[in-house]
């Protein structure tokens, strides 16, 4: 109080804490009891609680409370728990028919929910968090109808497993498509030719002269792994060059930097570091997004 | 308040016990009324059945949270029909603004439950304890067998009514009957349990004695509700200008009319007081506007043979025109104004929204999200695909097949998750989520347009009930 307290002048009146604002007077009336009580409940609470939990700061830690809380523990706990009761349906999804689990309703609904957000911690990096991949950069789309390797649970499965071209795993998919250009395996003119070939089969603008010289290159070189009508092949991982999507982009530019310098994109091995349960959860997420086969 | 001896001022200021007198009038009658009404409607309503068929509960007003239903009589409100709570809150609101602006407190001094349970704990008191002189001298005299018995057995009937109220607070939210069997055998769910004590603890206390504190020091109503009143507003005030100078009436001896006023000074008005407050100093925070001064003022003027309404009802213009020796305005001019009646048009605006919105409504009820994680996503065959979260929600009470159709632009077509063909079946009371798609043909208008209306319809497949939800459909522009 910087002003002086005016007490009472007499029996009745109300004293003032001496505070005056344009003549307005601020009463100094008592708390009700139970209201003073309460703050004292209060008070004495707040005390024993900082005794019951950790609270006061110390150099390296809060104190820890008599009551052991801690937060950390509780989510240790909670983990465990929701394991715990997950487990079942973890057991039941290892075991079961890999193409089985889209159809069975609560496999598929357990599977597709804990594989989103498989795919949102590990696989997002690189194919997005809405699975689109990212167009023309060589980042597969999975929400599409085509697939390199395949699209049925097995084929998800295997890949997701085992990763694409790399070292780390034996049983990756593998395959190499040459640098047909950097490597000298065809002459500049041939790679223009073979470019107006597959600008010509994708239903695109074309040099048909080029083109039908490029049919014979097409031929030649490439139709061993994409086939003889460019259909593509799964088991090289050979995409279909007559359909709408590409990869690593479908204008002249694109294809021809793809001839010249080969184009092959890797995908690590996911079997170190997911459970079983969790690649089988993911590959029915990826399965149930619209492409699925 | 100050210690007398030493006159330092103390920390706290102690209740003190407020004992209204009994009082008899038509404010006292109506207030009866009202808290028979009231808890009566409150006691009994979980306990009405309502028959809705063998897979709903029979209970006419039930808070299903489990199920996330809310039954009341014919109505059943699911948790996306909140609106029609919400719009009842509101109404709820403005129904107090119209009934504040018009009549001033009248919630506080007649609905509020605070002041119908005080008054039923008040009258439980005086039937146990006696009227208040006879409270009064229980409460001075020391603690013996009378007190005791007395008190003993108010605490019992107080915490009776008390388990009552948490009862019925209970049974709102599950079947009556069951809960009610599975009380009293110990197997009800904790939550109930831990709700009763609660409610039985609080009706106690604020009913038995926190009484004016709550209103005083706990609610901000009081506050609120004196920013709706104007000067235009009735409420209860003293006629100071016919009562003053107030002193004491002497049997036998005449007083010249111009020197005392018709106050007798009998302290009526103050005993009957629940608030503990005279009504003479004027308007004040802690009056509730129960009207019970105005039956104790009343009977006294009667008795004495002055006319009655010392206290009544009366506006702050009233009050002007009283002391100018104008004519008063009529009570409908106070009542009806524009501002009473603006509330009152828009309080049945909204009511009569709900009630159209209420029927209205259809029993299929659906929900589309378009996926925008892509927009869209290019088919092996150039054909452009977006997708669809639809949850579709089955209100009809019974396994129903649905179809969904798509209207749009040419070269479209939708296909469902999973399904083949346009029919999902989803069993009653059920909601399915379900991916849908649709698909533009290559370089159609929608596959090249950037966006595209599309409008699903939804019909139940064994009625004529349908429901549409448009949306946008987005193509490759570029």
């Amino acid at each position: 109080m910087c002003a002086e307290r005016v007490t009472k002048a007499k029996p009745g009146e109300v004293e003032t804490t001496g505070h005056v604002w344009d003549g307005i007077e601020e009463f100094n009336n008592p708390l009700p009891r139970w209201w003073l009580y309460t703050f004292y409940a209060c008070i004495a609470y707040a005390l024993l609680y900082t005794i019951a939990y950790p609270a006061w700061p110390m150099l390296t830690r809060a104190t820890p409370g008599l009551l052991g809380a801690s937060t950390r523990a509780d989510v240790v706990a909670e983990i465990a728990r929701f394991d715990a009761a997950l487990a079942p349906i973890k057991a039941t999804l290892v075991a079961a028919d890999l193409t089985a689990i889209p159809a069975d309703a609560e496999l598929s609904s357990y599977a597709t929910s804990a594989g989103a957000s498989v795919f949102r911690t590990n696989c997002a990096t690189c194919h997005g968090s809405g699975a689109a991949g990212v167009q023309g950069k060589g980042y597969p789309n999975l929400l599409d109808d085509d697939w390199l390797w395949g699209g049925d649970m097995a084929a998800i499965h295997t890949t997701i497993t085992h990763g694409i071209r790399n070292n780390a795993d034996p049983d990756a998919r593998y395959s190499m498509m040459p640098a047909f250009g950097v490597d000298g395996l065809l002459e500049e003119a041939q790679i223009g030719q073979v470019v107006e070939y597959v600008l010509q089969i994708s239903g695109q603008d074309h040099d048909a002269a080029l083109a039908t010289e490029g049919a014979v290159v097409f031929s030649e070189n490439c139709s061993s792994c994409h086939g003889e009508a460019a259909e593509g092949n799964r088991e090289l991982g050979a995409p279909k060059l007559t359909d709408a999507i590409w990869l690593y982009g479908g204008d002249r530019a694109a294809v021809t930097t793809t001839i010249v310098n080969a184009r092959n994109g890797v995908m690590p091995p996911w079997a170190p570091r997911l459970s079983e349960d969790e690649i089988r959860s993911v590959a029915a997420y990826v399965h149930s997004l619209g492409g699925g086969e | 308040m100050t210690d007398p001896d030493t006159d330092t001022p103390s920390l706290y200021f102690s209740r003190e016990p407020i004992f209204p007198r009994r009082v008899k009038g038509p404010f006292r009658k109506m207030k009866w009324w009202l808290l028979a009404g009231m808890l009566g409607i409150y006691y009994v309503l979980p306990w009405i059945r309502w028959d809705r068929g063998v897979s709903l509960p029979d209970q006419a007003v039930l808070l299903d949270l489990a199920n996330r239903r809310f039954f009341f009589f014919m109505i059943e409100i699911w948790p996306h029909e909140f609106y029609f709570v919400a719009g009842l809150l509101i109404m709820a609101g403005l129904g107090l603004f119209l009934f504040t602006s018009a009549a001033g407190r009248v919630w506080c001094g007649y609905a509020c439950p605070q002041t119908v349970w005080t008054d039923l704990f008040i009258l439980v008191e005086r039937w146990i304890e006696g009227d208040r002189n006879a409270r009064l001298r229980l409460h001075r005299q020391p603690l013996n067998a009378e007190k005791l018995r007395k008190r003993a057995i108010k605490f019992t009937v107080w915490a009776l009514i008390g388990l009552a109220t948490g009862g019925a607070w209970v049974f709102y939210f599950t079947d009556a009957p069951t809960l009610a069997r599975d009380l009293v055998q110990g197997t009800a769910h904790p939550a109930a349990y831990i709700t009763m004590a609660l409610l039985t603890a609080t009706t106690f206390f604020f009913g038995g004695f926190a009484r004016e504190q709550i209103c005083i020091y706990a609610c901000p109503w009081p506050r609120i509700q004196a920013a709706m009143m104007d000067e235009d507003t009735l409420t209860i005030a003293y006629r100071e200008w016919r009562g003053e100078p107030r002193g004491k009436l002497h049997k036998g001896a005449t007083t010249p009319a111009d020197t005392q006023g018709d106050c007798i000074d009998c302290m009526a008005c103050v005993n009957v007081c629940p608030m503990g407050i005279d009504i003479r100093n004027g308007q004040q925070m802690a009056c509730i506007t129960c009207g019970l001064c105005i039956d104790a003022c009343n009977d006294v003027m009667d008795r004495i043979g002055k006319p009655r309404d010392l206290i009544g009802y009366m506006a702050l213009t009233d009050e002007v025109a009283e002391r100018a020796g104008k004519p008063v305005k009529s009570i409908w001019k106070h009542v009806f104004r524009a501002r009473t009646i603006l509330y009152t048009v828009l309080w049945g605006g909204i009511g009569i929204g709900l009630i159209v919105a209420l029927f209205l409504r259809t029993d299929i009820h659906v929900s589309v999200t378009q996926v925008r994680n892509p927009v869209n996503v290019t088919l092996s065959d150039g054909s452009i695909r977006n997708s669809y979260d639809m949850r579709l929600r089955n209100m009809t009470g019974q396994d129903t097949k649905f179809s969904i159709m798509m209207v749009g632009p040419d070269g479209m077509r939708l296909k469902i998750e999973g399904v083949e063909g346009p029919l999902v079946e989803i069993p009653a009371d059920r909601t399915l989520a379900k991916r849908i798609y649709i698909e533009a043909a290559p370089e159609s208008e929608a596959a090249t347009e950037e966006r595209s209306q599309v409008r699903l319809w939804i019909s139940d497949a064994g009625s004529t009930s349908r429901v549409h939800h448009d949306t946008i459909f987005f193509g490759k522009d570029d």
